[in-house]
């Protein structure tokens, strides 16, 4: 009996589809599912629209940037921190283990301090994470040990202490009423902001580390074994371990420029998904992302519609992580090892 | 086909094992590593394997330098067991087995129908073409033990080379697992294993080479090798040996 994927790839798929529903159709302006399908056929075959131009706007100009940067951002952090956990041999990673959300927060804090623009903002984040794990890499790889694994996850706890330090030092010094607030929003994690011009620069990085991630998909597998045993099945393991932390920090960074700070996701949707249909990362990191981008969706439309003001995602997320990740303790036998 | 070290100094970066060590084996030979705890067993292992790089000396793989292999022509010709583990996550039996045949794709390739043909064959081979779709952490040591076996099989080497094949293995298995060694050697396979047990070395190999403290203490045919006054030397540990009367059959037990 072959353990077939598909009901796990079509449960992640139906999660992914109720999130679009559910996203582009509740709010403070209300949707029908009609309009909805009316508006969406009619632009897809270039006809004119019969629903109230109000509407239409909210469909195609309001929500349907902040939903497809909510699919992207979640696929992106999902198949990251599938990639690490396996890269690492640890289910209790989660893709900012080397330093790229520490690295993005400290450029953007340091992009606001000195009062640019967003999408320079942007740019310093999706750089400071680039360069955070670059440098843990380096540092990572200079130390010689017989696990290089181990150095390279501590050396990116040392350096996102510091780098943490460093987004302290920048928020104390920062004027307090101004831009201390937009950092503590932005550290929070929001998609309220994202618009049509945020896609491009966040699908670009997150389609090549993406691609690169499921191109190495069957050695995936392999590099989630001990590293002499990889080696020894024929796997050039540190050329490789490069290729994979580089696509996955691409995403991760990408997405943290675009979002803010967003935890968890990464580290709860790959157990998700590896319930769904397994740890064979062929299978696996479809339904990551397809389950990561639904899983994101709905936390975004709760952010919004849950309360009178939107409620930062990086606190929704922890809300909603918590308690799955006390159960995932306390079921870790049966999800794996 | 052989595969050769000589003369190697084995050792870590920041350290040396062992000295002037020679050691071959052919194809359809087994030969039994055996030695005390800290005697430079696993790091000659891992240097044969070309794991490690010998300080000194050179490993030969048919006459050409196992640094001259590409870390993919190098896995379709040796392969490892490693001491079983239970590993991080719930992979099929089968999917296990297929990681043997990665050195057989390129890059960015997935298994074959081919692939999955020779992974199956390698299951059936020692009886557990059920397990297939059990997760490889829910079965017993034992059948983790014959699942890496296979996955080396899968490789189609020449050369199979076990870390403590029967380590945490209970008895009956223990036998098992020589039988299935001795049997790789009948196939045409080289095979290298290290055992605590001189009596593993007896059952399953041809001949046995014994390391202390990094340096050679013998080689030769197990007959040759093992007996009583060599084993107190190796170990440095009274030996009592057993003759079973209708048979003639030897065994050690340590005093």
């Amino acid at each position: 009996m072959t353990r077939s994927a598909l009901p796990g790839l079509a449960i992640a798929t139906v999660v992914l589809i109720a999130g679009l529903l559910l996203a582009f159709t509740v709010g403070r302006y209300p949707v029908s599912l009609g309009d909805l399908a009316h508006v969406l056929f009619a632009k897809a075959t270039g006809q004119d629209t019969h629903v109230a131009p109000a509407i239409e706007s909210v469909i195609l100009q309001v929500r349907g940037p902040r939903v497809l940067a909510a699919v992207m951002v979640g696929a992106a952090l999902s198949v990251a921190g599938t990639a690490f956990q396996g890269l690492f041999r640890n289910p209790l990673v989660s893709p900012d283990i080397l330093g790229a959300s520490s690295g993005a927060a400290l450029g953007a804090v340091l992009g606001i301090f000195f009062s640019l623009g967003v999408l320079a903002i942007q740019a310093f984040a999706f750089i400071g994470g680039l360069i955070a794990v670059g440098l843990v890499y380096m540092i990572g790889s200079a130390v010689r040990a017989r696990d290089p694994i181990l150095i390279l996850v501590l050396t990116g706890v040392v350096v996102g202490a510091l780098l943490g330090a460093g987004v302290g030092l920048v928020k104390y010094l920062a004027d307090p009423y101004n831009q201390l607030p937009a950092m503590t929003f932005w550290l929070l994690g929001s998609l309220a902001a994202a618009n049509v011009s945020d896609l491009l620069p966040l699908f670009g990085p997150v389609a090549v580390g993406a691609a690169v991630l499921v191109a190495l998909r069957w050695r995936m597998n392999v590099m989630s074994l001990p590293e002499e045993e990889a080696k020894s099945l024929g796997v050039a393991t540190g050329p490789l371990r490069i290729a994979i932390v580089a696509a996955a920090t691409l995403t991760t960074s990408a997405s943290v420029a675009t979002a803010g700070i967003i935890g968890w996701v990464g580290l709860v949707v790959p157990h998700l998904a590896r319930s769904l249909v397994g740890p064979d990362f062929p299978r696996l990191l479809p339904a990551a992302a397809i389950l990561g981008g639904g899983y994101l969706l709905l936390i975004d439309t709760l952010a919004r519609t849950a309360a009178a003001v939107e409620i930062p995602l990086g606190i929704l997320t922890a809300v909603v992580g918590t308690p799955f990740f006390i159960w995932l303790l306390a079921n870790m036998q049966r999800t794996w090892s | 086909m052989r595969i050769e070290g000589r003369d190697l100094t084995i050792g870590y970066p920041d350290r040396v094992v062992g000295r002037g060590l020679d050691v071959g084996l052919d194809t359809g030979e087994v030969l039994a590593l055996l030695g005390p705890n800290g005697g430079g067993k696993t790091t000659l292992l891992k240097t044969l394997l070309g794991l490690l790089r010998p300080k000194a000396g050179e490993v030969a793989l048919g006459g050409k330098a196992l640094s001259h292999y590409s870390i993919r022509a190098r896995a379709r010709t040796v392969a490892y067991v490693p001491q079983v583990h239970i590993g991080t996550f719930a992979f099929t039996v089968e999917t296990v087995v297929l990681m043997g045949r990665t050195a057989h794709g390129s890059l960015f390739s997935r298994p074959t129908a081919h692939d999955r043909a020779v992974a199956a064959a390698a299951l059936e081979r020692f009886g557990i073409g059920r397990l297939a779709q059990r997760p490889y952490t829910e079965i017993s040591g034992g059948e983790r033990q014959l699942v890496l076996l296979a996955r080396a099989l899968a490789q189609e080497p020449q050369f199979i080379v076990l870390d403590e094949p029967t380590a945490s293995l209970d008895f009956g298995n223990q036998g098992k697992v020589m039988a299935e060694i001795k049997t790789l050697a009948t196939s045409g396979h080289g095979v290298l294993f290290t055992t605590h047990d001189p009596n593993h070395a007896l059952r399953a190999a041809n001949r046995a080479y014994l390391l202390r403290d990094g340096t050679r203490i013998a080689e030769g045919t197990v007959d040759s090798v093992l007996n009583r006054e060599r084993l107190e030397e190796l170990y440095r540990a009274p030996v009592e040996q057993l003759v079973d009367p209708e048979t003639g059959a030897v065994a050690f037990l340590p005093r």
